[in-house]
């Protein structure tokens, strides 16, 4: 069992979690993940390591509740404990002093980009960080991120906070203003990903991407989260997360995620109407 | 009882085993071989002409006395029979129900040359039942503590007989899985109609029982490294993490949803227990009133092909390059598919999959095959026949072809030596392997075999780690 030390929302929907896993702390680097079951007959599921503090034994994982199983993590507080936890997986992130160096974070995905941003500079790297959210309440790690890197632009679809568009819009205006760009590494929605890849494209600079698809065992024994990448098939978990965002196929990995929609609605469904009839009995009760 | 002549014995058929009905089962996720009852195990016990050489010993890759536990089994001491066995083998119930007997003991078995070969297998398999519901045998016994410890990599038949031997001989063993449970490819791949889980975990609680120790979640390479397990006390590193990396076609379309690997679809359906979806949250697609083909002819493919049926596809294939007589499964599993209504198409090949607008599979285009000369493997070699592409509608696709080797150990160990498929190169005598203290077996050294072999393969690698620890005492 893992204990949860810290647990605070970031941003609606959005929770940090801090916890004690001191094996993976010492281990992790930049880039790579661990495999979490919450409870029997809970999923695995892979979430990227955002930070870690090796003198406390705790890592940092930042989740979105999107299906059931994230919703039901985000509902834990600190004090709670997690069944399984298993990490480090998946390969480091390659970091070297590019010169200049961007990490761009859609959403959640700057969780996943902060601990790279922050490995980059340590190699030396002029860091720029373009974090994008829909929303100013979206935009997260900005302080933390601001503490690292050179530069750091916030961006805003509605325009309610930092630059108002989509991450891609600012990246072409650093480039189109001259910015000389060694390296771009981008973590998002698939949308997100496929966009930056294709803005960089023209201009040939190195571009990675660290892909999200569905898992089972994380270790490579199952192919589950097999991608296409350069045409050839690669298996995420142990070739990668990371890859050449040029070489990647985005429509293949999207509608391989799709492949149990139905069931994760069927699921969050089953989920929600238990909460709301906890909620209920609750009420009833404390009436 | 009096003494049965040889003549008398050989006159006793072959008992059948008691099977739940093919049209009940194909629908339900029960054990289909029901076990002998203590009246056929005697019957078939007697049919052992008790050879002065049994040479179905030889067959045994783990050697059990086979004679003298039937000897105990035809006597009606059953406890007795099963302490025998565990002389040889820390998993009877396991192997009683997975060995492929036909073409190990049974086949040496002198009763088999004119007649049916002795039981074997359905005798161990009654054994051990018998001695799990019946509140063991005698404790095993166990060495004075050498004060010696092992690190053992992988907690599937290769690691379990290994940790098994090791602590019968004084050692301290603590077993490393990487999933959350364990158990290996008995846990994740073969499924509960073939192999209850609750019998793998009785046989893992019997090793916890002698004082083996087991850490779950934990993925060497990753977690630790081989050189940070011996840097933190263990003596020596027995590597036995399977094959796990699932080869796929390599043909067009085999991205599209719908299509697995077999460790997939087996991982999903027996270790996430996706089959009692929503109530354990991992899902699998749903193949209710589908069709399903499974490519592949060896165990892997029944099972996944038998899982689908029982989760209620329509049409559940199995799709062979080559003709019945090559069908690597054994014999009682391919009957078994066939009684529950798995259809095969053999001497069949599939060119490319065709899926439709949104990315899912529908269907599967094959080519027929002929069988030519034989090839490296001594089988004859399937060649396509020119002009016979047809298309066969599928809903969801399994490819059980077999698994090359999990990179995990090889990336983060730079000192151990591999072949060219990833396979770890060891001295096949000691399975000591090019890095000091470390040796491997199973799959992970011959390529995806038998969970026999891989037992074997976990003795001899204890007896020589025994060895190899007994030396480091001499020498200090």
């Amino acid at each position: 069992m893992y204990k949860i030390v810290v647990a605070e929302f970031l941003a609606e929907n959005i929770k940090r979690f801090v916890i004690e896993a001191p094996k993976i702390a010492a281990k992790r680097k930049a880039g790579q993940f661990v495999i979490i079951r919450l409870k029997d007959g809970g999923e695995r599921i892979p979430l990227t390591i955002a930070d870690s503090d090796n003198p406390k034994g705790t890592i940092t994982i930042i989740v979105q509740g999107i299906g059931k199983t994230t919703k039901e993590l985000n509902s834990l507080n600190a004090g709670d404990l997690i069944l399984d936890v298993v990490g480090p997986l998946g390969k480091p992130s390659h970091i070297e002093n590019f010169g200049t160096a961007v990490s761009i974070g859609g959403g959640v995905g700057t969780a996943i980009a902060y601990p790279t941003a922050v490995a980059l500079k340590q190699a030396g790297n002029h860091t720029i960080s373009i974090i994008g959210g829909r929303t100013k309440d979206l935009v997260i790690l900005e302080d933390e991120l601001k503490q690292v890197c050179d530069e750091v632009y916030p961006t805003t679809d509605d325009g309610s906070y930092g630059f108002h568009g989509f991450v891609t819009q600012k990246l072409k205006e650093l480039i189109d203003n001259g910015t000389k760009i060694d390296f771009v590494l981008a973590i998002g929605p698939i949308p997100m990903m496929k966009a930056v890849a294709e803005t960089t494209r023209p201009y040939g600079i190195k571009t990675v991407v660290s892909l999200n698809p569905i898992m089972v065992d994380g270790t490579g024994m199952c192919g589950g989260c097999r991608a296409t990448v350069d045409n050839k098939t690669v298996f995420v978990c142990v070739d990668g997360p990371e890859f050449d965002a040029h070489l990647v196929d985005f429509a293949t990995l999207e509608r391989r995620n799709r492949t149990y929609k139905e069931h994760e609605k069927e699921s969050l469904h089953d989920y929600m109407c238990h909460f709301d009839k906890a909620f209920e009995d609750n009420l009833v009760t404390s009436n | 009882m009096p003494e049965l002549s040889k003549k008398d014995r050989m006159k006793i058929p072959r008992q059948p085993m008691p099977e739940q009905d093919s049209g009940l089962r194909s629908a339900n996720f029960e054990e289909v071989n029901l076990g002998f009852t203590e009246e056929l195990a005697k019957m078939e016990a007697l049919r052992c002409l008790q050879c002065p050489k049994p040479v179905c010993i030889d067959g045994c890759p783990v050697e059990i006395k086979i004679s003298d536990f039937i000897r105990l089994v035809a006597k009606g001491d059953f406890l007795g029979a099963a302490s025998k066995i565990k002389e040889d083998n820390m998993l009877p119930a396991v192997c009683g129900r997975v060995c492929p007997q036909e073409e190990q003991c049974e086949a040496k078995c002198v009763v088999g040359i004119k007649g049916e070969s002795v039981a074997i297998g359905r005798l161990e398999r009654f054994v051990a039942d018998f001695e799990r519901e019946h509140g063991g045998s005698r404790t095993l016994e166990i060495k004075p503590k050498t004060g010696k410890k092992v690190a053992i990599i992988g907690s599937g038949p290769a690691g379990l007989s290994c940790a098994g031997d090791l602590i019968q001989m004084g050692h301290d063993v603590t077993v490393f899985e990487a999933l959350h449970e364990l158990g290996g490819v008995l846990i994740y791949g073969i499924p509960e109609f073939r192999l209850p889980k609750d019998i793998v975990k009785a046989e893992i609680d019997s090793l916890k029982s002698l004082g083996v120790e087991f850490q779950t979640n934990a993925v060497i390479g990753f977690t630790d490294t081989i050189d940070e397990l011996m840097q933190s006390g263990y003596d020596a590193v027995f590597i036995a993490v399977g094959a796990g990396l699932p080869y796929f076609l390599n043909i067009y379309g085999e991205n599209l949803n719908g299509v697995y690997s077999s460790n997939e679809f087996l991982t999903r359906v027996n270790l996430m227990k996706a089959y009692k979806f929503p109530d354990y949250d991992t899902p699998v697609f749903n193949v209710k009133d589908k069709t399903v083909a499974v490519f592949g002819g060896g165990n892997t493919a029944m099972d996944a092909v038998r899982t689908s049926k029982r989760l209620g596809a329509k049409n559940a294939y199995i799709i062979y390059r080559r003709s019945d007589v090559e069908l690597p499964a054994r014999k009682e599993e391919i009957h078994h598919a066939k009684q529950e209504g798995i259809e095969f198409l053999l001497l069949a090949n599939p060119n490319k999959f065709i899926g439709d607008k949104d990315g899912w599979l529908t269907g599967v285009e094959l080519i027929k095959m002929e069988l030519g000369e034989p090839d490296s493997s001594g089988r004859r070699k399937p060649v396509p026949i020119d002009g016979s592409n047809h298309i066969l509608d599928i809903d969801m696709a399994v490819i059980a072809i077999g698994n090359g080797s999990n990179p995990i150990i090889q990336q983060t160990t730079p000192e151990l030596q591999f072949n060219k498929w990833g396979n770890i190169l060891v001295n096949e005598e000691t399975m000591a392997t090019s890095k000091k203290g470390v040796f491997a077996g199973g799959d992970i050294v011959t390529g995806g075999a038998t969970v026999i072999l891989a037992m074997g393969a976990g003795r001899q690698a204890a007896k020589a780690i025994n060895n190899y620890l007994n030396k480091i005492n001499i020498s200090v």
